[in-house]
């Protein structure tokens, strides 16, 4: 990989690495922009901006810190300034595809299959790898624009008014759009790890 | 106040202040609900495992392997 090359030293740079480390990356930036393209820009530039100086860095585990803090601004800047992804109609269509209404009977109950069960010590699963997989399942099983302002607002750390601005919806919009992200995420969490009768948290225990 | 929107109303209590009347219908619905007293403590969780993915995808880092199953 020419970025290698342009590096002097060392393993830390080797091309097999930085292959991974860029796989990783795109996977990061196509999660928050949605687009393959705007995705592989913006690997670039941080790409291009870390590895100056890579060097200086003590081992992988620094360097891949560092490449991701620029990769998250990069994002970020990407998103701020990316014009209104999506319009008022095609949100509200998807909001009244995604009837998370299933989970509540007509007047507004928990239906008795969807009613939320007790999570027994939700912190450990934190550290389990195998709920991370279960959890990242979850989240792309989330519609595509909730998931969109849902990532904004819990993992980018956006405050609300912005991304109203960014994406060119109304406050009201968007905490139903968080709503029902919140509420999808809840149940997939709840069915595929919490409830099953079978997860791997009971033999990982520690 | 029902499930529905008592779930809405705590989804927005991480996003904004809610007013006196809207805690207080809140608080006497979870009370009583035992399904929304769950979920109030999951979509707490929610944003704290949230923090922890987003921290996860700095640090996952050489021990790709190491740490898997």
């Amino acid at each position: 990989m020419s970025i290698a090359a342009a590096v002097p030293d060392d393993d830390l740079l080797d091309s097999g690495y930085l292959s991974v480390l860029r796989q990783q990356m795109v996977k990061f930036a196509q999660m928050h922009l949605g687009d393959v393209h705007l995705a592989e820009d913006a690997v670039q530039e941080a790409l291009a901006g870390a590895l100056v100086g890579a060097q200086r860095f003590a081992g992988r585990a620094a360097l891949k810190t560092w490449v991701f803090a620029i990769l998250k601004n990069k994002v970020a800047d990407v998103l701020r300034h990316k014009q209104r992804m999506v319009d008022a109609s095609s949100l509200c269509k998807e909001n009244e595809e995604d009837a998370t209404n299933d989970l509540f009977d007509r007047r507004g109950h928990w239906l008795s299959d969807s009613r939320p069960t007790a999570w027994a010590d939700p912190q450990a699963c934190l550290e389990q790898q195998q709920f991370w997989l279960v959890f990242e399942a979850c989240l792309d099983g989330v519609p595509a624009q909730q998931s969109r302002v849902f990532m904004m607002r819990e993992f980018m750390g956006f405050e609300t008014d912005e991304i109203c601005v960014t994406v060119g919806i109304t406050s009201a919009n968007l905490f139903v759009m968080l709503h029902r992200a919140r509420l999808r995420l809840q149940e997939c969490l709840g069915q595929s790890w919490f409830d099953a009768k079978d997860a791997p948290k009971k033999k990982g225990r520690r | 106040m029902n499930c529905d929107r008592a779930t809405r109303l705590m989804s927005e209590s991480q996003d904004r202040p809610l007013s006196n009347g809207e805690r207080t219908a809140l608080e006497v619905h979870t009370w009583m609900c035992v399904g929304c007293r769950n979920f109030r403590k999951q979509v707490g969780f929610l944003r704290q495992a949230m923090q922890a993915f987003a921290k996860r995808q700095d640090d996952d880092d050489e021990g790709a392997g190491a740490g898997r199953v």
